[in-house]
């Protein structure tokens, strides 16, 4: 059994040290807001934070993750009230909304630390997170309007 | 664990009627025109009925919950189907909730005849029926207080959820049912456009909540009681079959609980996804490659060339083009060639079934969910009424999830029945790239010329490509055969060749326009340059009896600033092009890198689709049409070698990323009372005809083949 910790609850699962996370928190620990796109990291819908990174969880092997902070998705606020999924609603920044899990938790890493980031700075942390949809103007858009709530405080 | 709503609440709702307008049915039909699915799914094709109860649910809490006949798949009918029918009911925006319909005759397409998502028809064929459906159910309201009240209904009035009478009121809660015992009057007024306060306004996306937090469910997220998971090994090839197969060492991996042969291959079964990839990988398979595709992409371009020199099945023809060809001032001969495009959705292709005895329940991201019924029942035997479809939301689609003979969910379908385990079938992304079903490559042979005041005298169009399903052999020529263009050259003539290769084929948001209007786009600004003319002056002249095509070019060039001074290095290109009852113009700004690569950094979009009833959606689709487009201009193919498909995951079908999408991508909306038109799909069509034409403007270069790629264009 491997002990994980997950949203700041622990969880026992019983898996092989290679399985990547993403399927550890899909389908064992039954977090489905985790997606997966690609299982080569080429996509990033599986972006996950470990310790405050954000990581792609489908190529992340789950012995890794032993003694580290995950955060998925669903950790991230429990009320929408993150700046980054705030920005989202008010820049209605979803369309099909499978990649957006990905995009929301790199962006919130990238808001993090750097939180003002320019143009130039998006473009090079999003790159990494595909959306079919083509979301990228409002996402740009969305990242700089978190960068502006969390400025003033993330207040509601 | 299940965290699935069942099914068959719905269904009996649908049966008894249950709170608002128990057993109301109204006969309503809105007769028109079959498109090319509803053509294809005319069995069992019936007249769509109108029964209010079937799309609306008013609970005695105040809750409201839409019952949408369309599916979600990101263009935002979850909202626009709620505007529409929440605008007549006058209803709390705050209580409502959305779900997909079960397949039912109810929620038949009213213009095609079948449940079905697609042709960006979602909009305008049910504007009338959701608007109908929410006056019906507000009228039976005001009936209900009235008659608690004992006044005429004509002295009350409807506010945010509440009929009130002078300082009485009551709460569409508080009246659902006494209303639902009521029988709507035969003819329903509806709000003057003075009146509306959600359409032509907007209103956020009301799945926009569950997007950012984890909670919407898709497909792939499904979790039924004891569920397996199921993982499929598929023919190398298109139409190999599996000869033998060891799983002895497939079977040997932890979580892995079954294998099974189907007719499309080879199912592992596990535990869970990784388990069953593993197994997967294990499996020790023997094909049968007598039968299947050997097509070579290489020298597919060169087939397409030969069929080309002859006059393939007469498209459409006016005057004589051989006559003609002599008297021509100047000609040109270009070939424009496509190749086979993968809809690479973010989510991949997945359904999840249960058969137990009699019944047999699926959960699935699907555009025809009426056609998956039929044919998950004639798999097992049934009756379609024995089949019930859950839809989840769809993470993506473009045409992908919307196979007339439901390819992904006949294949799940078969590894439940073949296995009796309740499952869920997950494709990888190599499936999902790898598993045909692709917009098909084509060439156009074009020889067009002009008179000596410039303007087209003759145009001889020959195209040469696979036809999709239910073509009736002129459908890759939509988009030509109906250009406006094409009504104002004296001499012309159009045919077509659709070899039969053996790949499967399917429409790919926007269909036949995804490469027509290319090929059209990119001619008609070839002749432009050959007369002498300036590209959006020349086609003001070809389309000055087409206002609505004028419109949008007008507009998009006066806003993109056509002719005015730009930054140093950049350059403009142009495209107008009608689909799906819309009218779409765009221009592209482009740079070339010191790399020689192009470099987009804008495109300006002006879309004239009748009344825009959520104009911040039109906008997004717009925007989500452009980038979609420009990633299948600069990196979309799939290519073939000896029959095998040579791509299989996103580094080698490489799509756009948010780096290499424009820094502006600005739309503007006509003001419009025209018809209403589509939004999902008209913003492809002119996005790489006005790159490459930019791309020519900045270099001199004729951008004729497809994709751009790495393309040194400084070389």
């Amino acid at each position: 059994m491997i002990q994980l910790t997950i949203n700041q609850q622990q969880y026992q699962v019983d898996a092989p040290p290679e399985m990547p996370l993403l399927w550890v928190i899909r389908d064992l620990v039954g977090l489905t807001g985790t997606k997966y796109g690609c299982g080569m990291a080429q996509c990033g819908a599986c972006t996950i934070h470990l310790d405050g990174e954000a990581i792609r969880s489908c190529v992340t092997p789950v012995s890794k993750a032993v003694g580290k902070k995950i955060t998925t998705i669903e950790g991230l606020s429990a009320d929408n009230s993150h700046p980054v999924q705030r920005a989202w609603l008010i820049e209605d920044a979803p369309q099909c909304g499978y990649c957006q899990s990905g995009q929301i938790m790199s962006a919130a890493v990238l808001l993090k630390e750097n939180p003002e980031p320019s143009d130039q700075d998006i473009d090079d942390a999003m790159s990494g997170n595909i959306c079919r949809c083509g979301t990228y103007p409002r996402i740009r858009k969305a990242i700089h309007t978190a960068a502006r709530l969390q400025k003033e405080g993330g207040i509601k | 664990m299940s965290n699935i709503t069942a099914n068959t609440s719905r269904r009996n709702f649908l049966k008894t009627g249950a709170s608002l307008t128990g057993g109301l049915i109204i006969g309503f039909m809105v007769p028109a025109k079959a498109g090319r699915l509803g053509k294809l799914l005319a069995e069992p094709a019936g007249a769509a009925t109108f029964a209010p109860n079937a799309f609306l649910q008013i609970g005695s809490d105040n809750s409201i919950k839409i019952l949408l006949a369309h599916a979600e798949m990101g263009q935002g009918i979850w909202t626009t189907l709620a505007m529409l029918l929440g605008e007549e009911l006058d209803a709390d925006w705050k209580n409502i909730t959305v779900e997909h319909a079960p397949p039912a005759k109810e929620y038949f397409h009213t213009a095609w005849g079948a449940q079905m998502t697609g042709g960006s028809s979602t909009t305008w064929s049910e504007f009338d029926r959701y608007r109908k459906a929410g006056a019906t159910a507000r009228l039976l309201l005001v009936q209900a207080a009235a008659n608690k009240w004992k006044v005429q209904p004509a002295v009350c009035r409807t506010e945010n959820g509440f009929v009130i009478n002078g300082n009485k009121k009551l709460s569409y809660g508080e009246l659902a049912e006494s209303a639902g015992k009521l029988t709507a009057p035969a003819d329903i007024p509806l709000r003057s456009k003075e009146q509306w306060k959600y359409i032509g306004k907007g209103m956020k996306r009301l799945d926009a909540p569950v997007k950012v937090n984890g909670k919407a469910v898709f497909g792939i997220d499904v979790k039924v009681e004891g569920m397996k998971i199921a993982v499929v090994a598929h023919a190398p090839a298109m139409g190999s079959k599996v000869k033998s197969f060891d799983a002895t060492a497939a079977k040997k991996i932890a979580g892995v609980v079954d294998v099974v042969q189907i007719p499309t291959g080879v199912a592992v079964i596990a535990d869970n996804t990784w388990a069953a990839i593993q197994g997967k990988k294990a499996l020790m398979i023997q094909w049968d490659l007598s039968t299947a595709v050997t097509l070579n992409s290489a020298e597919q371009v060169d087939a397409f060339k030969k069929l080309a020199e002859k006059d393939g099945k007469e498209v459409a023809k006016g005057g004589d083009v051989a006559l003609a060809m002599p008297k021509a001032v100047k000609s040109i001969d270009a070939d424009y060639t496509v190749p086979y495009l993968a809809h690479a959705s973010m989510e991949p292709l997945n359904c999840t079934v249960k058969i137990t005895g009699d019944k047999c329940d699926i959960w699935t991201g699907t555009q025809m969910p009426g056609g998956d019924q039929a044919a998950a029942a004639k798999i097992l035997g049934f009756k379609p009424e024995q089949v019930s479809v859950t839809t989840t939301f769809l993470g993506g689609a473009f045409g992908r999830r919307a196979t007339m003979d439901s390819d992904f969910v006949s294949e799940a379908v078969h590894i439940a029945k073949a296995s009796g385990k309740t499952i869920k079938m997950t494709w990888t992304r190599e499936d999902d790239t790898q598993g045909g079903y692709y917009r098909p490559s084509f060439l156009h042979r074009i020889k067009a010329g002009i008179d000596d005041k410039g303007m087209p005298l003759f145009w001889k169009h020959v195209i040469a490509g696979q036809a999709l399903p239910g073509d009736d052999g002129n459908g890759s020529a939509e988009g030509i055969s109906d250009s406006p263009y094409v009504k104002v050259i004296p001499n012309f003539h159009i045919s077509q060749h659709a070899p039969v290769l053996g790949i499967t084929t399917l429409w790919l948001r926007s269909v036949g326009h995804t490469h027509t209007a290319f090929a059209m786009e990119s001619m008609i600004d070839e002749l432009a340059h050959l007369a002498g003319k300036d590209p959006v002056e020349y086609r003001r002249i070809l389309l000055k009896d087409h206002a609505r095509n004028l419109g949008v070019l007008n507009l998009a060039a006066a806003k993109a600033g056509w002719g005015k001074p730009l930054p140093a290095g950049h350059f403009q290109g142009v495209a107008v092009h009608e689909s799906f009852r819309s009218y779409c113009a765009q221009v592209a700004e482009i740079s070339i890198g010191a790399d020689g690569l192009v470099k987009v950094h804008k495109f300006t979009s002006a879309i004239d689709c009748g009344l825009a009833v959520n104009p911040d959606g039109v906008r997004a689709q717009i925007e989500s049409c452009v980038n979609y487009a420009l990633s299948a201009a600069l990196y979309g193919a799939i290519t073939f070698k000896d029959g095998k498909v040579e791509q299989s995951n996103f580094h080698d079908y490489r799509v756009l990323r948010l780096n290499e999408s424009p820094a502006e991508i600005e739309t503007h909306i006509v003001e419009s009372t025209e018809q209403m038109g589509g939004v999902g799909e008209p913003g492809f069509p002119p996005v790489a005809p006005a790159l490459a034409n930019a791309i020519f403007a900045a270099t001199g270069k004729r951008i004729r083949q497809l994709p751009l790629g790495e393309l040194n264009l400084k070389g």
